[in-house]
């Protein structure tokens, strides 16, 4: 059986880097006992610091299939974890009639087959071939609604589904799961009692830079500098929506893409919509608040940077 | 991997204490408030055998997965581990707790208030506290209130009895809230024999089972549900006439259905929502009134949306909320905050309905810059000053805007000159 899990946590801080993914100690702490121990991974944090980016970077690393289950309010059971294909019921319905068959019990079994069965996300995940079982992203769980997550709560624990029709369906191996929540919404207890449970914030400085250095290594260093102390500044600032790291990398390709070197006011402004995504917050920044900030980043730098 | 229970494999022999540690540990955490389930130690147990013995951050990030499981906690977490796991200073730092006044710099009052509670956690178990401190835990809570900001009133809020007859009305108001109920059609469906859309899974097995030469079609339809209430009350200087009433109708309506968010503001903004939700009108009462700082005070209403749109907004205004703002609107400074923050919470709310006392006088005319501002970004505007507009309300979260409550009445009347 392949098993290509990682054995330590120096191992995984190893097969996030591999991934061109920058975690911290604690990260890579929590990611290695979810593995170990067989438990899904929750991950809480504000929009764009990277959550989804873990499950999209373990996939990879650890050449597993990614299932991705995108949350949203109404999210059922026919979309989430199976459906069956009513056409080619009905058809076959027919056909069997045309055929003269008469025997119904052996119809609802024909017609109620595997053979019929759509199969979606989380059922998808529960069936995975040993040692290659794949990563389950569940993503941004607080858009869908308290009975969803009950009903997650109840695959999650046993790593099985019930099809009525069909009987019980249970992994031999269980995927790694991964689920993200912005917190638009309190998710429930018993779900992350389930979990092992991270908080991704934004990063500091150095992490900041190690990022782009890893994600846009074609980026002039002095350019990375100015962007991330002024991305900092930015957090900083009583803003409705402070950009996270994702708004950060896409303003480095931005700004790369224009050519430009260095952060001046006027490039700033016209390449404000790719860092803040609020016109109040555009606003606020828009003109001289741009320029202040420029010039107090500016100074900080020198003040790192030894003569 | 190591299978004795209590071992800690080879790598440390002689403290096979660990698992015992980590049980005091995670009844710490238990006693300063945090939802710790035995299931839970047994992880951590195992989180911590899983090799993460090597160094003290890996051991804390393994013990941090598996107990904080909300954001909130991990303040109190953090304080907990450093004093837990490092002996020697112990003491001095639960000197510390006891006096979180002195020590701390003032402003940090969420922290203080995990502080307060892991002080008395802590001291509850290692020196076994006697009961008579527990019986009379407010006056700790008393001291440390008096350290929050001066420039506020802080006077704690003495709740009068209701009346026999206020609560028999009080009553009535539910019970009319009962009779109404708004709903919204959500995304998912529910069988129903004239419903809107054809059930293909219910019709098809039906038919398979009846061996009918027909398909009888199944039907459903939308599932209907209360959306999301959210209420900001104003308990500033001008209505403290009304707040305890107001109170009582929240608590009625919080206890009656499900996703009602409950925040009050005078100069700050406090969310309310767990104190008031218990059984007993006068318990919750009491809870509220212990949490809330700025009984009576001033009033500003522009920050007091800001703090909610910035912070709260998100979280509650899902899944197509309404919103029923209680306030006389009698904001005098910075009209610009105001008009721009109503602006923002029209824009993520399905539904804002305003509540206003003043508006029982008969000549009502909105002058006033605050109700200028608010008033045009409202969908319904009602009176509530007695009994009688309470249950009018609960009424009107049912139904559509009638025209007798419609904002723009109001708008074009003749301001001050």
């Amino acid at each position: 059986m392949q098993n290509n899990l990682p054995r330590s946590i120096d191992d995984t801080l190893d097969l996030l880097a591999r991934g061109r993914y920058v975690a911290d100690r604690a990260l890579a702490t929590v990611i290695f006992l979810a593995l170990k121990m067989g438990r899904p991974l929750f991950l809480e944090g504000e929009a764009g610091v990277g959550k989804t980016e873990i499950a999209k970077v373990l996939a990879q690393s650890l050449g597993r299939n990614l299932i991705r289950l995108q949350c949203y309010e109404g999210l059922d059971v026919s979309s989430a974890v199976y459906e069956w294909n009513y056409p080619a019921q009905m058809i076959d319905i027919r056909l069997a009639e045309a055929a003269g068959v008469k025997d119904r019990e052996q119809l609802a079994v024909s017609v109620f087959s595997e053979q019929f069965l759509i199969r979606r996300p989380l059922l998808q995940a529960l069936q995975g071939l040993p040692g290659e079982a794949p990563v389950l992203l569940v993503d941004e769980l607080d858009r869908t609604d308290e009975a969803f997550e009950a009903f997650l709560l109840e695959v999650l624990s046993d790593f099985q589904v019930t099809i009525p029709e069909l009987g019980t369906i249970k992994a031999t191996d269980p995927p790694i799961v991964v689920i993200t929540s912005n917190r638009t919404r309190e998710v429930h207890d018993a779900l992350k009692r389930r979990c092992l449970y991270h908080w991704l914030g934004y990063p500091d400085v150095d992490r900041e830079l190690h990022i782009i250095r890893a994600r846009k290594p074609e980026a002039p260093e002095a350019l990375s500098r100015q962007v991330v102390h002024f991305v900092q500044g930015l957090r900083g600032m009583d803003l409705f929506k402070p950009p996270g790291v994702a708004e950060t990398l896409d303003w480095v390709s931005a700004l790369h893409e224009l050519d430009s070197v260095s952060l001046d006011p006027q490039i700033i402004n016209d390449t404000l919509g790719v860092l803040l995504k609020y016109q109040d917050d555009i606003v606020k920044l828009e003109g001289s608040e741009a320029k202040r900030l420029l010039d107090q980043i500016r100074a900080e730098i020198r003040a790192q940077t030894p003569a | 991997m190591d299978d004795r229970p209590q071992g800690l494999g080879p790598r440390r022999p002689g403290s096979g204490k660990l698992a015992e540690n980590i049980m005091h540990f995670a009844r710490v955490l238990r006693g300063a408030g945090l939802p710790v389930g035995t299931g839970q130690v047994l992880d951590a147990i195992e989180a911590a055998q899983t090799g993460c013995l090597n160094s003290k951050a890996d051991f804390h990030a393994a013990l941090r997965s598996v107990f904080v499981k909300r954001h909130e906690h991990d303040v109190l977490f953090e304080e907990a581990f450093q004093i837990f796991w490092r002996k020697p200073k112990m003491l001095e730092q639960l000197i510390q707790l006891l006096f979180p006044e002195i020590s701390r710099p003032a402003g940090e009052e969420k922290k203080k208030a995990g502080h307060r509670r892991l002080a008395e956690s802590l001291f509850d178990q290692n020196r076994k506290v006697t009961a008579e401190r527990r019986e009379n835990p407010g006056e700790l809570e008393v001291e440390a209130s008096f350290t929050f900001s001066s420039e506020e009133t802080l006077r704690k809020k003495d709740f009068e009895q209701m009346t026999v007859e206020e609560q028999v009305k009080a009553k009535r108001a539910i019970a009319a809230l009962r009779a109404h109920r708004v709903s919204v059609k959500t995304r998912r469906y529910e069988a129903l024999r004239h419903g809107e859309r054809i059930d293909l899974r219910r019709s098809l097995k039906a038919s398979v089972a009846a061996a009918s030469e027909l398909l009888e079609l199944k039907y459903k339809r939308r599932k209907l549900r209360q959306p999301p209430l959210v209420i900001l009350c104003d308990i500033s200087g001008s209505m403290s006439n009304y707040s305890r009433m107001f109170l009582h109708f929240l608590h009625a309506l919080l206890n009656d259905r499900d996703r009602v968010y409950v925040f009050v503001f005078g100069t700050r903004l406090t969310n309310i929502t767990r104190e008031l939700k218990r059984r007993d009108v006068d318990e919750a009462m009491q809870k509220v009134s212990g949490a809330v700082l700025d009984w009576s005070g001033g009033t500003r209403i522009g920050e007091s949306l800001r703090v909610f749109n910035y912070r709260w907004a998100r979280r509650v205004l899902t899944q197509g909320a309404h919103v029923m703002l209680m306030s006389d609107g009698l904001d005098r400074d910075h009209i610009e905050v105001l008009e721009q923050e109503i602006a923002r919470l029209r824009r993520s709310a399905r539904r804002i309905i305003w509540l206003n006392p003043l508006l029982r006088y008969s000549g009502f005319e909105p002058r006033a810059k605050g109700i200028q501002a608010i008033i045009r970004h409202v969908d319904e505007f009602r009176p509530v000053h007695n009994l009688e507009s309470l249950e009018a309300i609960a009424a009107a979260l049912s139904s559509p805007a009638s025209a007798g409550h419609e904002p723009r009445r109001w708008q074009n009347a003749p301001t001050a000159a």
